[in-house]
């Protein structure tokens, strides 16, 4: 089905983000603006994306990756960066070749409520890409396109002159990824695909999407605060806090043996649906709140709720590196963290 | 005043008992049946957990014992919502009003929208003293600061004239919580406390929930879809499903071994480790509309064991036993075919 053109093969890098940062100016005053300071939202965060697999992005909210969904769709323009698609970077094209690249990498949203126009028609909405991308579908086939693919993400093909409000949440964001699927793209970014949803209609549209990844050779980048439906789902998972990543792994690596402190405190603090040992679950409750990333502290982002954090973590900024302590790579601890004190501590999961 | 006579215990009466309610929302496609014939009772001390999605009727039911439920266009049809044996939905509006946050207050999920915008929160914290304790305005701030460091808002004394935006979200939460102890009541009401927070900042707000709720030996209703909230601070448990409890049951006993199929099918479809790669369990189809709901058993056209008495017959709520017969304490479930569900 992909018939774009140099097929990445499958593990290899598909897509390649470098350093990328993006600073929202905070500006003050009417008539001479001038910038005050800036939100830095994305700062310095590099990562891969392989053919055919699922990289999950957790945080909490304001850590930033949603902003990366953003950037990578050209939604948002990078401060400064790279994001290589097949060797081009995106960050610099546009007019043409953007839209070309653009067909290759598409969106689903969180909100399938006001991420589809309410005036029109499912067959309109769905088949609104093929309108932009002409090229995908000559204007006779487009009805049977769009019936094809209801009938792909499990909805019956009659429906294709309704209306969104004529659907539930999760037919609703079967629809929004029928028209992720319209032009045939590699990527799909996922931004909270299933958190709006019911929690008896969470796993269906998950295994959709499983089934979808298989059939057409997705990748996927799934970003979700969700850690347990991201562990299913990710075949990498990346760990983000205020604008940076934390850590980065397999998902046994990051779920099993953590060892940056934000990652070990976010996975305990997860409720556990087993009510067996919750007395003698060691927790570790973070104090304070997430810091405005408007004045992030010097250093080490996290290390102000951190325990471990000392005099080095407030001045020096820690790489996202494999720690210097594991480095031999004979145990699952040996995966890139982003902290001078990286190491493995017991805490039960999900 | 009445205030120290209600707050002795009455044996033999639980503290909060809602008995058979119904309620209805009049809307254009018809009545829209919300809650129909719903019981639990929560003691003091006590964490009733209310398990449900959307559309279940959970917070319907809360709203009706809070008596903030819009009428119209809701309208309570029947049953009794019982304050230590005192009806609440036959007393006057202002009898109600001495109850309400004095004697069961509530929790919301979204504090931005549940706080007023253009009052500090120092204020809508003393309101609460000066309409139902009679203080005057410098006696309420100095109780709205006190209860402030209950809920560990750093720097009180200092925040007591900031307003709810200048909050972060837990911290709003926390604020939200303060008021609902305020008049330090025997039971309180927490629908969806944690939704709108993150997991780090929702482990801060619900260990504080369960601190102040031991400290005050104070009834805890909490309503929430999440197991895994559930799991965690839950004595009991009341599954809803299209405005009825289709099982009640002790914390421990409802995640082995649940007796009614909709319960095992939301315990299916958590992702766990040893199903990684593998299909999720997914219930199937959608949760029904209140304005059409199935006849028999609400969840039969989901269900894998439905069958002909399952589409004609409303199944009640029976007691579960083991296999031999021995009543389990706290267990109940509707469901014609509980025993295959729970026994295999």
């Amino acid at each position: 089905m992909a018939e774009a053109s140099g097929a990445a093969k499958r593990g290899e890098p598909i897509l390649e983000v470098r350093d990328l940062v993006k600073h929202f100016p905070l500006t003050q005053g009417v008539l001479f603006k001038r910038q005050v300071g800036a939100v830095k939202a994305v700062d310095g965060i590099s990562f891969e994306l392989r053919q055919g697999e699922t990289l999950g992005i957790v945080g909490e909210s304001g850590c930033g990756k949603s902003t990366v969904a953003k950037l990578l769709m050209r939604l948002e323009q990078p401060t400064s960066g790279q994001i290589l698609y097949k060797g081009e970077d995106i960050a610099r094209l546009s007019g043409r070749a953007l839209k070309a690249v653009r067909r290759n990498i598409q969106m689903v949203f969180q909100d399938p409520y006001t991420s589809l126009n309410p005036r029109m028609t499912v067959g309109d909405i769905v088949g609104e890409p093929f309108d932009i991308h002409p090229e995908v579908a000559p204007k006779g086939d487009r009805r049977k396109r769009v019936r094809e693919l209801l009938d792909v993400v499990g909805l019956n093909p009659e429906y294709i002159n309704r209306y969104p409000h004529q659907f539930s949440g999760g037919q609703r964001q079967r629809i929004g990824i029928a028209r992720g699927l319209a032009l045939h793209p590699e990527i799909i970014i996922c931004d909270e695909p299933v958190s709006a949803l019911d929690v008896s209609v969470q796993a269906q549209v998950i295994n959709l999407m499983e089934r979808l990844q298989d059939e057409f050779d997705l990748s996927y980048l799934f970003i979700a605060h969700d850690l347990s439906i991201v562990r299913h789902i990710s075949d990498r998972v990346g760990v983000m806090y205020l604008g940076r990543l934390a850590e980065v792994g397999t998902d046994a690596q990051i779920y099993d043996h953590p060892t940056h402190p934000y990652t070990q405190a976010l996975l305990s603090a997860v409720p556990q649906p087993d009510p067996d040992g919750r007395e003698s679950r060691e927790r570790i409750i973070l104090t304070g709140d997430v810091p405005s990333p408007a004045n992030p502290p010097s250093g080490c982002r996290f290390r102000t709720r951190c325990w471990k954090a000392q005099e080095k973590c407030a001045q020096e900024v820690p790489l996202l590196a494999v720690p210097e302590r594991f480095k031999d790579g004979s145990t699952p601890a040996s995966h890139p963290s982003a902290c001078h004190f990286a190491d493995e501590k017991d805490v039960v999961h999900a | 005043m009445s205030i120290e006579m209600t707050k002795a215990e009455v044996p033999g009466v639980p503290l909060l008992e809602v008995r058979d309610l119904h309620v209805e929302f009049h809307t254009r496609d018809g009545a829209a049946k919300a809650v129909n014939g719903v019981s639990y009772t929560v003691d003091a001390g006590e964490t009733l957990a209310v398990l449900g999605e959307s559309g279940s009727g959970k917070s319907v039911t809360a709203q009706t014992i809070m008596g903030i439920l819009d009428t119209p266009p809701g309208k309570v049809t029947g049953g009794q919502v019982l304050f230590r044996g005192e009806d609440l939905l036959t007393m006057s509006e202002q009898e109600r009003r001495r109850v309400r946050g004095d004697k069961i207050a509530m929790i919301f999920q979204d504090a931005l929208s549940a706080l007023n915008p253009v009052l500090s929160v120092g204020y809508q914290l003393g309101e609460l003293f000066r309409v139902h304790r009679g203080m005057s305005r410098r006696e309420a701030r100095a109780k709205a600061v006190e209860l402030m460091d209950r809920v560990r808002i750093p720097a009180a004394k200092e925040r007591v004239n900031d307003y709810p935006h200048q909050f972060s979200g837990g911290m709003r939460q926390r604020i939200m919580i303060a008021m609902a102890l305020a008049l330090e009541p025997d039971v309180i009401i927490a629908d969806e406390p944690t939704t709108a927070l993150d997991v780090t900042v929702q482990a801060q707000v619900m260990d504080l929930l369960a601190e102040l709720q031991r400290d005050f030996h104070m009834g805890l209703i909490l309503i929430t879809h999440d197991l895994g909230v559930v799991a965690d601070v839950a004595d009991k448990i009341a599954v809803m499903y299209a405005g009825r409890i289709v099982e009640n049951a002790p914390v421990h006993e409802l995640y082995k071994r649940p007796a009614h199929p909709y319960t095992r099918g939301l315990l299916d479809s958590i992702p766990r480790l040893d199903h990684k790669g593998k299909e999720l369990y997914a219930i199937k189809g959608l949760p029904p509309s209140l304005t059409a709901i199935p006849s028999g058993c609400a969840f039969n056209p989901r269900c894998t064991q439905a069958r002909d008495v399952c589409r004609s017959e409303i199944p009640p709520l029976l007691d579960v036993t083991e296999p031999d017969g021995t009543p389990i304490g706290g267990r109940t479930s509707a469901c014609h075919f509980w025993k295959e569900t729970i026994h295999g």
